[in-house]
């Protein structure tokens, strides 16, 4: 095996050099590599980082402060003072090798079946870019960053989500025949917040509805942030984190949706991973990692963000909302197929909300005029969003082994959230693996916008999915236009990702350079 | 280069006591900084043993395998020197096995450039080799010991 390790003591002239002589004694003697950074009083020469991206665990025998720690992290690593090295370096050695061979989830599998193993989110984050290997292609490395984010996204998007299906069951059964009406009453909930107002009884269950849809409402903000943070942290370690999350936010506050975070997320990584490249004397170092980058990266990538897409966002969603208009005079049945393609598309981001409005408007016009029309779009609309969670849940049920684990485990959050109308569900697998996974499930939610339309089924509520069934005509038909997206999409996934990788990873690879410039 | 000449040498016979008599490691470290005063390496015997102390109240410095390695860079230090004691008895450091018999009492200038840390280093990595350590016990002439100890880390 191959370690690094740094020593470090109080006066650095003694015990720093005798632990870094009792490792490299004591893992030559193991048959392994070790490089030993001596952070002394005369300084210290840093390991080549080539070292530290190739080493299996790291080694910190230190009794005061490692410098630039950061260079380490997500590897596996063993802590000691420096007495335990120089006491007792065979035994630190041995907890090395330990803990290389047991450390979670960093394997890569490139390639060939279901792809790398993903981080998982405890345990201060083992992660995925140090470990990808300089010769690996840009397609590799593209996808490890997607899936580190993912892998701490996953827990954000079922905790929130079954919140907001909580809250929508909670208030079917409390409020009857108006249960649609929840998400009006977190806003209203939120406004007395912000007055410092809290509109709650404990013996109330309506109370109780709202209560779990505003925490998962908040839990949901913070998905497109964890998303864009931790795939900068992929790329660029912990300096990657605070512009990754900004870049994040920032996606939300310009309505960029989640495909806007991923931008944002590479784009901040891509940033930090230029800035970490400057050279610069040593006793600056700190501040740059600490103060310099954070606040360079998020200026930068938040700025360019806001100034960049916020404009063609709002001109995006301006343009289809009229396009939209102009096609309700037509085809409704190609109308579905439109509203179906566009849910799908970037769930729950800007296009998928332009869908959901429309959808909305048009109910409410429906309900003040007395027609049917409005009612048939919001039932399409919200077919068509109920199918990108279900498809994929499916497809990772049906073919386990084209999913990486962390997706397996999603898939069963995704049957409730899909179930609910919460069409975010599916984010985690489309993050991950964009190109194969969206334009399946936007041809699923095409074919089930397209038949609801094609059924005439109503809804006479704007949320709810299962829970608002009591509003839905022609239920039966209804379900057999999801169920038939539902398949279509996950048969069209199961074999996108069964087709020759080495192709979609050159795909890949493009998109990568084009949207990381000047990392490599 | 310093290591191997008199005049700035690491260590030279005078800072060597084969039979080195203390029972605590103050008297130990006070008897061996006591040798590198009159060698004109250190020019303040309690600002040297202040700054040692304060060293030593960190972490305590006996190392297993009855090795003593007091030490502090100080301002009181004029040139990179190690003093060598050896004891029979064995004199406590604070080791967790038991007392130190090679005491080493290190001594680095405030302001040492990296040529002289690196001496320093060279030294502390010889601490930790076995054969570095039985030879010091077997010895039995301390012109010998600081011969032997000055080639040893010669850069």
């Amino acid at each position: 095996m191959k370690f690094v390790a740094v020593t470090s003591c109080p006066t650095g002239i003694a015990h720093t050099y005798m632990a870094a002589e009792s490792l490299e004694q004591s893992a030559a003697a193991a048959g392994h590599e070790i490089v030993v950074e001596t952070q002394g009083a005369g300084g210290a020469e840093r390991v080549d980082p080539a070292v530290i991206a190739d080493a299996d665990a790291v080694i910190f025998a230190a009794d005061v402060e490692v410098q630039a720690r950061e260079r380490f992290a997500g590897k596996p690593t063993v802590t000691s003072g420096v007495k335990g090295a120089i006491n007792n370096g065979p035994a630190l050695i041995a907890q090395a090798e330990e803990a290389a061979t047991t450390a979670p989830a960093t394997a890569i599998a490139p390639a060939a079946g279901g792809g790398a193993t993903v981080a998982t989110a405890d345990g201060g984050g083992p992660e995925l870019a140090s470990k990808v290997q300089a010769g690996d292609s840009w397609g590799t490395r593209f996808r490890q960053w997607l899936m580190t984010g993912v892998s701490y996204l996953i827990p954000f998007v079922a905790a929130g989500g079954l919140l907001i299906a909580l809250g929508f069951a909670l208030n079917t059964i409390a409020r009857g025949d108006q249960g649609y009406l929840v998400t009006d009453q977190a806003d209203a909930f939120r406004a007395g917040l912000a007055d410092s107002e809290v509109l709650f009884s404990a013996t109330s269950l309506a109370d109780w509805a709202t209560l779990s849809m505003v925490i998962g409402q908040a839990a949901f903000g913070l998905i497109v942030p964890v998303l864009a943070g931790f795939i900068a942290f992929a790329m660029a370690d912990r300096p990657g984190l605070a512009p990754g999350f900004v870049a994040g936010l920032v996606a939300g506050l310009v309505g960029a949706g989640f495909l806007g975070g991923l931008i944002g997320g590479l784009l901040a990584g891509g940033f930090v991973m230029w800035l970490k490249r400057v050279k610069l004397p040593f006793a600056f170092a700190g501040v740059w990692t600490v103060v310099v980058i954070p606040l360079l990266g998020s200026l930068v990538i938040g700025g360019l963000m806001i100034l960049v897409l916020g404009g063609p966002i709002a001109a995006l969603q301006n343009g289809l909302t009229s396009w939209l208009e102009s096609l309700s005079g037509g085809s409704i049945v190609i109308l579905g197929v439109i509203l179906g393609l566009m849910m799908a598309f970037d769930m729950g981001g800007p296009v998928n909300k332009v869908a959901y409005f429309f959808g909305v408007a048009s109910l409410s016009t429906s309900l003040e005029t007395g027609t049917d029309t409005g009612l048939q779009i919001m039932a399409a609309v919200m077919a068509a969003g109920m199918v990108p969670p279900l498809a994929l849940a499916l497809a990772a049920t049906l073919r386990s082994k084209l999913f990486t684990p962390a997706e397996q485990e999603n898939a069963k959050p995704a049957w409730l959230l899909g179930a609910s109308f919460i069409t975010e569900g599916a984010i985690p697998f489309a993050a991950s693996d964009p190109l194969r996974v969206i334009p399946s499930i936007m041809a699923g939610s095409a074919l089930t916008g397209g038949l609801v339309m094609a059924f005439g089924s109503t809804l006479q509520a704007p949320h709810g999915g299962i829970f608002v069934v009591p509003f839905i005509s022609n239920p039966w038909l209804y379900l057999v236009a999801i169920v038939a997206g539902m398949a279509l999409g996950a048969f069209l996934v199961i074999a996108a990702k069964s087709t020759k990788r080495a192709e979609q990873q050159l795909v890949q690879a493009e998109v990568a350079a084009g949207l990381v410039p000047a990392t490599r | 280069m310093t290591a191997t000449t008199e005049n700035g040498a690491l260590i030279t016979s005078a800072m060597v006591d084969l039979d080195l008599e203390a029972t605590t490691k103050d008297e130990a470290t006070r008897h061996l900084a006591e040798l590198l005063v009159a060698e004109g390496r250190i020019n303040d015997l309690d600002g040297f043993l202040a700054d040692v102390r304060a060293r030593e109240a960190q972490m305590a410095t006996g190392l297993e395998g009855g090795i003593g390695i007091p030490h502090c860079r100080s301002e009181h230090v004029t040139v990179p020197t190690v003093a060598f004691g050896r004891s029979d008895d064995g004199v406590d450091y604070g080791a967790a096995d038991g007392p130190a018999h090679l005491i080493f009492l290190i001594a680095a200038p405030a302001g040492a450039d990296s040529a002289h840390l690196k001496i320093l280093a060279a030294l502390a990595r010889r601490l930790v080799r076995a054969e570095f350590k039985d030879n010091l016990r077997a010895a039995t002439d301390p012109a010998a010991v600081a011969d032997y100890i000055r080639t040893e880390v010669t850069p």
